[in-house]
């Protein structure tokens, strides 16, 4: 135990006098949830929009006056219906609402006798496709709404995330991104610098037996990402303010698993690459581009075409995100996130097992 | 622990990768107290050679102990009787002398107060005390190596293996690290030194040239002198390898 702890001791003092990796590594996260809490947000405010307007009338003034009264849309002011193109076509409103000629009459006649037409038009710029859906869906909603039947026939509740604050979303994905980071890409660089620096000769000629270095070599990180998942928990708690429950140790036990699931993989990396280049290639291009474009943090996984699918399942990070927002969003127990935490305990089953295979083969 | 005059013993050993013959066929014995030395050009095969005998690497074929151990199945025992250090420089840069010190003297399982005045011994002999809480990345490459080679034989092993300990260190310093390989040797420890300074060659008590994997030449460096009617070990080394397949 001493021998292991010497170990323990030797790694801990190389992550400390990398003071640089070492702000990296406890920064990196808060950076994360800070920019993509605040900067990076798929919420679209500031929707411009002009309208065209061919008789004004006192409904249509009304009506106008609750687009320019909504904070999330800048009212840009009327236009002729030959501005129309220039306008959307040099970027200047992102959408025109153009009212019916006899808007009253209309109005009118659908509330006395049911009679219904087209009272008025939306026209978006469409080549951003987020910024047309969701602006689409806000002017209906605040011209339309009180006047349609459509929203006492429809009621909508936003359950979990009544403000739908992207921010909530970003959490899980983040989580799931800064532990493969830390303990995968900083785990096998730090094996794989000590076969090229040559140290790692030294070690094995030694009576160490093989698998204690490694070992000793993840408990350091795997205290880092404890911080980590410390200060990704506080930050999303306080200053994100999302609620957390009562589930919070499912949370971690769930997070404890992942850590122990990328330290394997790290491992795996280090048994593959003989260059610290070839390690950050490997854990950068196969890790983490998965991680982003197949996980479900930024892309619904029910929206890939037929063919990521399946391939979206074998990306750790995809069942682990998806536990989290579970239990942090919705504030599940242990039964809905079941199937995910079985998942990734066999995947950290299997990645252990492939890379202590690897390394042990790799002694020849 | 055998009392036999050999402390090295190696029969036909071969390192094959692939279809390429690392290694091929060497027999050889060391005898207990002796320094080695493991002559030939860069891809001659020694520091292969040397892996397979330090146990980082499982022969393709044939038979040695090392220290009385098998080198086949008996890997884990060799090396507890060993000391190693590689041809590049291998203790951490981010690390001090002392937490150099500590970290190998706790490896291999030596015992606090004695680490302490071994490393306190070294200190003095080697005038290395004012430098004992320096990083060594910050030492210059004589004394690193010249640290790697004391932090290798800090355990008193039997065998200490030096591959190419001397690589781009300057004369002085290359006369100092032969000094301790001396001072260690008439302590008792067997050196297994690889080099390809020639002039080095004539420091050591038995030589053995290698050229393509094979053993070409073994004994005192003034017998192959003589055998070869050569005037210096570096004469013998081009009569040798004149043959050689494999480009340096």
């Amino acid at each position: 135990m001493g021998r292991f702890l010497q170990f323990v001791k030797k790694e801990t003092l190389h992550i400390l006098r990398d003071s640089r990796t070492m702000l990296i590594a406890l920064l990196m996260p808060v950076a994360q949830i800070l920019l993509f809490g605040f900067a990076v947000s798929t919420e679209i405010n500031n929707i411009n929009v002009a309208v065209v307007v061919p008789q004004w009338s006192e409904g249509v003034r009304q009506n106008v006056e609750k687009l320019s009264a909504n904070p999330y849309i800048t009212y840009k002011g009327a236009l002729t219906p030959n501005e129309i193109d220039h306008y959307l076509r040099a970027g200047l409103v992102d959408a025109i609402v153009v009212y019916a000629n006899d808007f009253d009459r209309i109005m009118n006649d659908w509330r006395q006798n049911g009679v219904s037409k087209s009272a008025m038009q939306f026209i978006m710029d469409a080549s951003n496709t987020n910024i047309a859906q969701a602006g689409a869906g806000y002017l209906s909603n605040i011209l339309a709404g009180d006047m349609m039947s459509a929203s006492s026939m429809v009621e909508t509740h936003m359950l979990f995330n009544p403000q739908l604050k992207s921010a909530f979303n970003f959490v899980p994905g983040i989580m799931g991104m800064v532990f493969i980071l830390i303990c995968a890409l900083l785990t096998s660089v730090s094996i794989v610098r000590e076969k090229e620096t040559g140290t790692m000769d030294v070690l094995l000629v030694s009576p160490v037996r093989p698998l204690r270095i490694i070992l000793a070599k993840m408990v350091p990180y795997f205290g880092l990402s404890c911080i980590n998942l410390a200060t990704i928990l506080l930050l999303a708690r306080y200053v994100l303010e999302i609620p957390m429950g009562n589930n919070l140790w499912i949370v971690i036990l769930v997070s404890l698993v992942y850590l122990a699931l990328a330290l394997s993989l790290g491992l795996l990396v280090s048994t593959l690459a003989k260059k610290q280049v070839v390690a950050l290639l490997i854990s950068a291009a196969v890790m983490l581009l998965p991680i982003v474009m197949l996980s479900g943090m930024l892309f619904p996984i029910e929206n890939m075409p037929a063919v990521l699918q399946p391939l979206s399942a074998i990306v750790p990070a995809r069942w682990y995100i998806d536990a989290m927002r579970k239990l942090l969003i919705q504030g599940a127990s242990f039964g809905p996130i079941l199937k995910d935490f079985v998942i990734l305990i066999v995947m950290t089953i299997v990645l252990l097992a492939l890379a202590l295979k690897n390394f042990n083969d790799k002694l020849e | 622990m055998s009392n036999n005059d050999y402390i090295i013993e190696v029969k036909d050993l071969t390192k094959q990768f692939g279809s390429f013959k690392a290694v091929d066929h060497i027999s050889f014995s060391v005898r207990r107290g002796e320094i080695f030395g493991f002559l030939g050009a860069n891809g001659a095969g020694k520091t292969t050679a040397m892996r397979m005998l330090c146990g980082l690497s499982y022969p393709t074929s044939g038979s040695g102990t090392v220290a009385g151990f098998d080198v086949i199945k008996e890997g884990e025992k060799i090396k507890r009787h060993i000391g190693y250090m590689s041809q590049r420089f291998s203790l951490y840069e981010d690390l001090t002398v002392m937490e150099n010190m500590e970290l190998f003297g706790g490896i291999y399982g030596v015992a606090n107060n004695e680490l302490k005045e071994r490393a306190e011994d070294m200190f003095k002999r080697l005038d290395f005390y004012e430098e004992r809480n320096t990083l060594v990345g910050s030492l210059p490459l004589g004394w690193k190596q010249k640290l790697a080679f004391v932090v290798a034989t800090l355990h008193k092993p039997e065998i200490v293996f030096l591959d190419e300990p001397t690589g781009g260190v300057d004369p002085i310093t290359r006369r100092q690290f032969w000094e301790m390989i001396y001072q260690a040797s008439s302590e008792g420890t067997t050196i297994f030194v690889t080099t390809h300074y020639m002039d080095e060659a004539e420091y050591c008590h038995r030589m053995t040239m290698m050229v393509d994997g094979q053993i070409k030449a073994l004994d005192t460096p003034a017998n192959l002198k003589k055998q070869f009617n050569a005037s210096s070990i570096d004469e013998v080394f081009r009569l040798l390898a004149r043959g050689a397949k494999r480009a340096e």
